[in-house]
């Protein structure tokens, strides 16, 4: 098919929950040999609308035009026979399998009905590895790979399949910056072999690298579409949330000088080593560095979760030993984490459930739960941060994001915490509940608790840190003050840092 | 703030009110199909003869519930049932009898919960082994022969206060008691969350190893009892009387709309799962079916209750 060629094109789509219209009025035209950005908030409709594309709702209003051709898709199997296949966001690899197994799983090549020909498998595997000059041995594990090598197996798996529409859901999250670069050198040999990739992404540095075409949603409603060349990303942005975001990240108040958390030389064998940082109280310090610098494992030892080997950890004058994170909760420390659904929050169970389980102490007497004290503390909480949700007894599983992360603040400052440590507390949230949440961690601060702020995106950091520790390779490798902090020099430490050790 | 309540799948009414409902149909259905069904005496047979199992369903439930099991429950109620009739035939005291039999139950639930813990073995596997022990014990003590000479305990077995037979009230008695344990104590938030989300009730601070050891231990004291009972209901400890009580139970617990993977599921609940079993091989009894057929139709509602269990989740998801 030629360049610039009309494959895939969806007209007037509207697509209805209970309740709620998801999608109304949105057009999409995806062209042979380009990449279509689709950005737009969480909630805006992406996710709905890729999955009608590829075949996971099969009720909804308005047209799809495969070829000019008017059809529905019954299931998302009758999508990848016609040739639309979607890299999700969570890759699902079988990890006991080889990368050969993985693509050919369910449709091996056979020598006879039902024996394998493994020996073409792995041929076949091999030349399209090839094909977008990959050379990893076909017979390799999954689980051997990196999340960079699993997302390109993931993509192979759908060139197989003769795949001539490629959704990539938010591919590049869990990459570094050089594996996103192969991640965009791949996407050009794809463009090359006239296949259309939709790209999600909320990096808009990265759309403009890689996007030629761009549509923008918002609550469901197509807002614009044409050429990514065409428009700047402040207009980009202005359109994504409905207003012009000047400044998401509000004014600091005057960090205290009273030391609250000192930590000396805290090491874990192979994970950092010889850490040592203070908070004082009302300051905000952030932990800058590249993902798997140790900033999260450092972080999640000082709350318990991992073990250290060595070190001291000062609270209030008190020297603490913290071997779990109910040490760390005795003595007024808490932490939201990186991964929410694995550790903030029980999913099946209800807000007021979550909010009531680091609390019992507050809310129990000789083991029995005060449920008016609960059912009002709970309210006010809820409140105070603005959960939004049906009720309390919402399931904290069903709620957004940001909602979550709200929730997961929420169980925290029913206590009085005196350290909150927070860890990328703004991931996969929308612009939105980012801005709420800023302005929820500058009043925290205000009230003399000391917050200790890792985040991947660097203006997040340097914007809402009084300080900043700059950490590679499980060293802290410098300290800047809020007025020196910017992204070339605390890019510069890195890269120097990184010299200085392989020395 | 009501809008929520339009969204509720049929799947999710059945988790709240639906066994109730099917407990409902069930008793119009058999009254009508049997003029003997709705006979007072019928009825408390009912209840009476679901006792010991159902006193046994609400450990499993707050196990359950807390993502754990114990197969061991029958063999060791077996257990408690001949040690307590041994007691009380040589000491004549009711409170030893109840303590010994209580408490072996408890040690067993005790041990069970620290191989769990200590240890970090599956449930399932730690209770297995307790399975044995406990019936290699049994045998042991017993070699094999009813112990009896229990003439003392017949108030419990064949007793009843208000028409209402001791067994059914000690049986509600266990059933109120772990159904306030479990909504109204912190113990109760803990068995919720652990089951839930057991990385997240860590690091909500939660000493779940600890929980984990209370909730074997407690869990381990109604097997107990329920030993105890079932020895006063057949007046002699039985060494061949509770095998499979274990699977009766979980049946109960499970029918009961309490997710086997966990964090979801009340006792009360596996009080209805039980009736509803014990409604069904009754009814299936007064037409004379035989048990053979009845053990087919208790196959297929297990089936059919973790399918519901399956569909609910399908539904939430995609919500």
């Amino acid at each position: 098919m030629a360049k610039n060629d009309v494959i895939v094109e969806l007209k007037n789509i509207r697509k209805e929950f209970p309740g709620v219209v998801a999608l109304n009025h949105v057009n999409l035209t995806l062209r042979a040999g380009r990449v279509h950005a689709l950005v737009g908030e969480n909630g805006a409709g992406k996710s709905t609308l890729m999955k009608i594309l590829s075949g996971t709702y099969a009720s909804y209003g308005g047209e799809v035009l495969l070829d000019g051709k008017s059809l529905r898709f019954a299931h998302e199997r009758d999508a990848l026979d016609k040739g639309i296949a979607i890299v999700p966001q969570e890759l699902n690899p079988i990890p006991e399998m080889t990368i050969a197994e993985n693509i050919f799983l369910g449709r091996e090549p056979m020598k006879r009905k039902g024996i394998i020909n493994r020996k073409e498998r792995s041929r076949l595997t091999k030349d399209y590895l090839a094909s977008l000059g990959l050379d990893y041995d076909p017979e390799t594990k999954m689980w051997k790979l990196s999340v960079a090598q699993r997302q390109m197996v993931e993509i192979i798996k759908a060139i197989s399949r003769n795949s001539r529409v490629i959704i990539m859901d938010e591919p590049t999250s869990a990459l570094t910056g050089v594996e996103t670069r192969q991640l965009f050198a791949q996407i050009e040999m794809l463009k090359q072999k006239g296949i259309a990739i939709v790209f999600i992404s909320h990096k808009l540095d990265e759309v403009y690298a890689i996007g030629d075409d761009v549509t923008v949603l918002r609550d469901g409603e197509m807002i614009s579409t044409g050429l990514l060349k065409d428009v700047t990303q402040d207009h980009l942005i202005a359109m994504m949330v409905g207003r012009e975001v000047k400044d998401i990240y509000p004014p600091l108040p005057v960090a205290g000088s009273e030391p609250l958390l000192i930590v000396k030389g805290l090491s874990s064998k192979d994970v950092f080593e010889d850490v040592s940082f203070e908070i004082h109280k009302g300051e905000i310090v952030g932990f800058a560095g590249m993902m798997g610098a140790g900033r999260s494992e450092i972080a999640r030892a000082v709350f318990g979760l991992d073990r250290h080997s060595s070190g001291t950890i000062i609270m209030d004058g008190k020297t603490l030993r913290i071997k779990s994170p109910r040490d760390a909760i005795k003595n007024s420390i808490a932490m939201v984490t990186e991964d929410r659904a694995a550790y903030g929050f029980v999913g099946v169970r209800s807000i007021k459930d979550n909010i009531v389980l680091p609390n019992c102490d507050l809310f129990s007497k000789h083991g029995i739960l005060n449920v008016k004290t609960i059912k009002a503390k709970v309210t006010d909480i809820c409140r105070k941060l603005s959960v939004k949700a049906a009720s309390i007894e919402t399931l904290a599983g069903t709620l957004s994001g940001g909602n979550q992360q709200k929730l997961v603040l929420s169980k925290w400052l029913v206590r009085n915490v005196k350290l909150l440590i927070l860890d990328e507390p703004t991931r996969g949230i929308d612009v939105g509940a980012k801005q709420e949440i800023y302005r929820l961690i500058a009043e925290l601060a205000a009230s003399g608790i000391g917050v200790l702020l890792i985040a991947s995106e660097m203006p997040e950091v340097l914007s809402m840190s009084h300080r900043v520790e700059v950490i590679t390779n499980g060293h802290i490798i410098g300290e800047l003050s809020r007025a020196e902090a910017t992204q070339d020099k605390v890019m510069k430490m890195i890269v120097e840092g990184r010299k200085h050790n392989g020395e | 703030m009501e809008s929520n309540k339009k969204q509720i799948s049929i799947a999710s009414i059945y988790r709240k009110y639906g066994i109730f409902l099917i407990l409902v149909l069930l008793f119009v259905t058999s009254a009508i199909i049997n003029s003997n069904f709705l006979k007072s005496q019928n009825l408390i047979n009912i209840l009476k003869q679901i006792s010991v199992v159902t006193i046994i369903a609400c450990g499993e439930t707050m196990l359950i519930v807390s993502g754990m099991i114990d197969l061991s429950a029958g063999l060791v109620c077996t257990m408690s049932a001949c040690f307590s009739a041994g007691v009380l035939a040589s000491t004549g005291s009711i409170l030893l009898t109840f303590v010994v039999g209580i408490g072996l139950g408890m040690s067993a639930g005790w041990l069970n919960g620290f191989l769990v813990t200590r240890y970090k073995l599956q449930p399932f596997i730690a209770t297995l082994a307790m399975t044995n022990i406990a019936a290699g014990i049994t045998q042991i003590y017993t070699n094999g022969q009813a112990v009896g000479g229990v003439e003392k305990i017949r108030f419990l077995g064949q007793g009843s206060i208000i028409g209402i037979p001791m067994p059914v009230i000690v049986m509600l008695l266990a059933v109120g008691a772990i159904a306030y344990l479990m909504k109204a104590t912190t113990l109760g938030v803990h068995i919720y969350s652990i089951g839930g989300n057991e990385k997240a009730a860590i690091a909500s601070g939660i000493n779940v190893n600890r929980s984990k050891r209370i909730i074997f231990t407690v869990s381990g004291a109604l097997v107990g009892l329920a030993g105890v009972v079932l020895m006063s209901r057949l007046m002699s400890g039985q060494p061949s009387v509770g095998a499979g009580y274990e699977f009766d139970a979980i049946t109960a617990v499970i029918v009961g709309g309490t997710s086997f993977t966990g964090g979801i599921g009340t006792v009360t609940g596996a009080l209805i799962g039980s009736i509803i079993v014990g409604l069904i091989n009754n009814i299936l009894n007064l037409l004379h079916v035989s048990t053979q057929y009845q053990l087919i139709v208790k196959g297929l509602l297990i089936a059919g209750a973790v399918i519901i269990d399956v569909k609910t989740k399908a539904n939430k998801k995609s919500a």
